[in-house]
């Protein structure tokens, strides 16, 4: 078990140096002389030749490429991811001042998108073939196809124009998540919900659920004292997935309801042409992104009795 | 290993049906495809299954008015009537006309035949380059599946829209960078799927008997394993298109995609954010436009599944 964790652990390094070759190749995309890019970009009056030269070895342009990345790597690695052209402000710390809002709405859809999935996905699979399991068919169907930056501007008409009970944008107060939230996690609840039902239905299909059966048990006491904690590993795992959608997804629900995260600056950045800064989101995303799935496997491993490794942690501590 | 916890969930009993949205990485499994070899039979199940017929009669449907949009058209969909700015449906304009004046069904009826095309073209590359890539790693082995397959875990390692977002960022807008963004992620998953098929394939006896007749790598991989592979990928590329077709129009409602006066759903969307108060249907038909077609890909898609996975039955 210790073995495997550490093994897990250890591959984020690879995966990390990958990335990071990842987003220094990204830079290399850009249209135009870099140093000339700079130079325009962090000056008000036109630079002179000098100038941008002088940018050109302050930066290291003129050295050959895989040393560049290994100096801009080395400074990544401290942190430093260079300076925003549009804010003036370092990178780093603008990814990480807009990262909590982000945080904020993925956390509050991952909510709401469970509280409506789980009920939803057994009682389908509980009542398999009733209309409840129909409509709920169509409702997740439905859910899935709609997409978030239409959505968004639907629940903008009902919950702001219409009813006026919530505000349409920005981020002040506790209501002002809930329509980003409520856009972002119904997508989701649509895919985990039918997860769950089929989940749930697999499992009651099981021999230890026929025995449960046989002995006389009530259905609702099967599904609540026997197939549910099974039923909901996978469920459990599908979760930590859906928040690294969640996250991504948030880039253009932020955009509709001008939520001040990280997908916000991202696109203020590429409108603005902000390499930097896309360059840092890329870089810090992918760290965010990794780790998740790395507490989503070791989590997995802790959660599922049925992998021997398990049983092994608990023994052996 | 990176991918040593990735296998373990995809393992899990159930785990393995729903890709998990339009944004990002997929979980789906290899392991139904691997079954999906009755064609013939698929297609007359689904003729049966009435949810799949609806949906692939909502595909055709807009994919007949979209060619046909030059003819249908009452307008010409760039077309600027000044004085009839944000009418009302008349019968001169059937669904009104924009901020601009021009008429909304005309661009409806355009902007279908650059979202659909644009999403069947990305389909297509995708296909090609993760059918190519995959194959050539899971028949070559070694160093060069090893190589292949650490490109394809680090981009799988993020939600795709956020790279397709970062790379189309960094290119400029337009919607050929819209493709590149989209396509040059988007085969990932593709690869790793027919890397697992190929693998499953290559130490049968038949390709063994084609290399023992001293067939050439490249003759084995294109005569041999592709024709079993190619329809159970071409399924997977249907389940595909809808979630291409939202990232796609995604992308151009972010402003990052074709440039006006081009009609395209999601840019629409984009042009009419200003007047969702006092004009709300230039948001409200692109939106149903794009919600159908996705709706029709996935009717069809869940059917295809559900016909293929033989652990739903």
């Amino acid at each position: 078990m210790k073995r495997y964790v550490l093994i897990r652990i250890l591959s984020l390094i690879p995966l990390w140096l990958g990335i990071s070759v990842l987003a220094f190749a990204l830079s290399n995309l850009a249209p135009g002389d870099p140093a000339t890019v700079i130079a325009h970009r962090l000056s008000d009056a036109p630079p002179s030749d000098e100038q941008i030269e002088a940018i050109r070895r302050e930066y290291h342009l003129d050295e050959p490429m895989p040393l560049r990345y290994a100096l801009w790597l080395a400074s990544a690695a401290r942190g430093d991811l260079g300076i925003s052209y549009r804010t003036k402000r370092p990178v780093f710390k603008e990814l990480a001042a807009h990262f909590p809002a982000t945080l904020q709405i993925a956390c509050a859809a991952l909510i709401i998108a469970l509280v409506i999935a789980l009920p939803l996905g057994v009682l389908a699979a509980v009542r398999r073939g009733s209309w409840f399991d129909h409509a709920a068919r169509a409702g997740t169907l439905l859910g899935a196809s709609l997409p978030s930056y239409w959505l968004g501007y639907l629940l903008i008409l009902i919950f702001s124009l219409a009813l006026g009970w919530l505000p349409v944008a920005g981020r002040e107060g506790m209501s002002s998540a809930a329509l980003p939230a409520l856009t972002l996690g119904l997508g989701t609840a649509a895919t985990l919900a039918r997860l769950t039902r089929s989940s749930l239905l697999e499992v009651l299909g099981e021999d230890f659920i026929r025995t449960a059966r046989a002995k006389g048990l009530g259905e609702w006491a099967i599904v609540w004292r026997h197939a549910l904690k099974s039923a909901l590993i996978p469920v459990l795992t599908a979760t930590g997935i859906a928040f690294g959608h969640l996250l991504g997804g948030a880039v253009i629900v932020e955009e509709i309801f001008a939520w001040p995260g990280v997908g916000h600056l991202l696109m203020n950045s590429i409108y603005d042409r902000d390499y930097p800064m896309i360059q840092g989101f890329v870089l810090f995303m992918g760290a965010v992104f990794t780790m998740l799935s790395l507490i989503t496997d070791l989590s997995y491993l802790w959660i599922d009795p049925r992998i021997p490794l398990a049983k092994n942690k608990r023994v052996g501590r | 290993m990176s991918g040593g916890g990735r296998e373990v969930f995809e393992d899990a009993p159930g785990a393995h049906r729903d890709s998990l949205d339009a944004a990002g990485r997929k979980v789906t499994s290899t392991a139904w495809l691997a079954a999906g070899r009755q064609e013939e039979s698929i297609l007359h199940q689904l003729v049966r299954d009435r949810a799949a017929v609806v949906g692939l009669v909502i595909i055709m449907l807009l994919a007949a008015l979209a060619l046909a949009a030059p003819l249908i058209a009452p307008h010409d969909p760039a077309a600027q009537h000044l004085h009839e700015r944000l009418a009302a449906p008349n019968l001169t304009f059937p669904l009104g006309t924009d901020n601009l004046g021009r008429c909304l069904l005309s661009r409806l009826l355009y902007g279908a035949r650059v979202s659909l095309a644009a999403a069947t073209a990305a389909s297509l590359l995708v296909l090609l380059i993760g059918v190519s890539v995959g194959a050539i790693a899971g028949y070559a082995g070694g160093w060069v599946d090893m190589a292949i397959m650490r490109v394809v875990d680090l981009l799988l390692a993020f939600p795709l829209l956020i790279l397709a977002l970062a790379i189309t960022g960094f290119i400029g807008v337009g919607m050929s960078s819209v493709l590149v963004g989209v396509v040059s992620v988007w085969w990932a998953s593709y690869a790793r799927i027919v890397r697992g098929l190929v693998l499953s394939l290559r130490e049968r006896p038949f390709v063994e008997a084609a290399r023992a007749m001293g067939a050439s790598p490249a003759r084995i991989i294109i005569r041999h394993l592709l024709p079993n592979v190619i329809p159970s990928i071409i399924v997977l590329a249907t389940l595909e298109l809808g979630s291409l077709l939202l990232v796609i129009s995604g992308l151009n409602f972010l402003g990052l995609g074709v440039q006006p006066p081009t009609p395209e759903w999601g840019a629409m969307l984009n042009d009419g954010r200003p007047f969702l108060l006092s004009a709300p249907q230039l948001m409200i038909y692109p939106g149903l436009a794009i919600s159908l077609a996705v709706l029709g890909f996935n009717l069809l898609g869940d059917g295809l599944r559900d016909h293929l996975d033989p652990r739903l039955k």
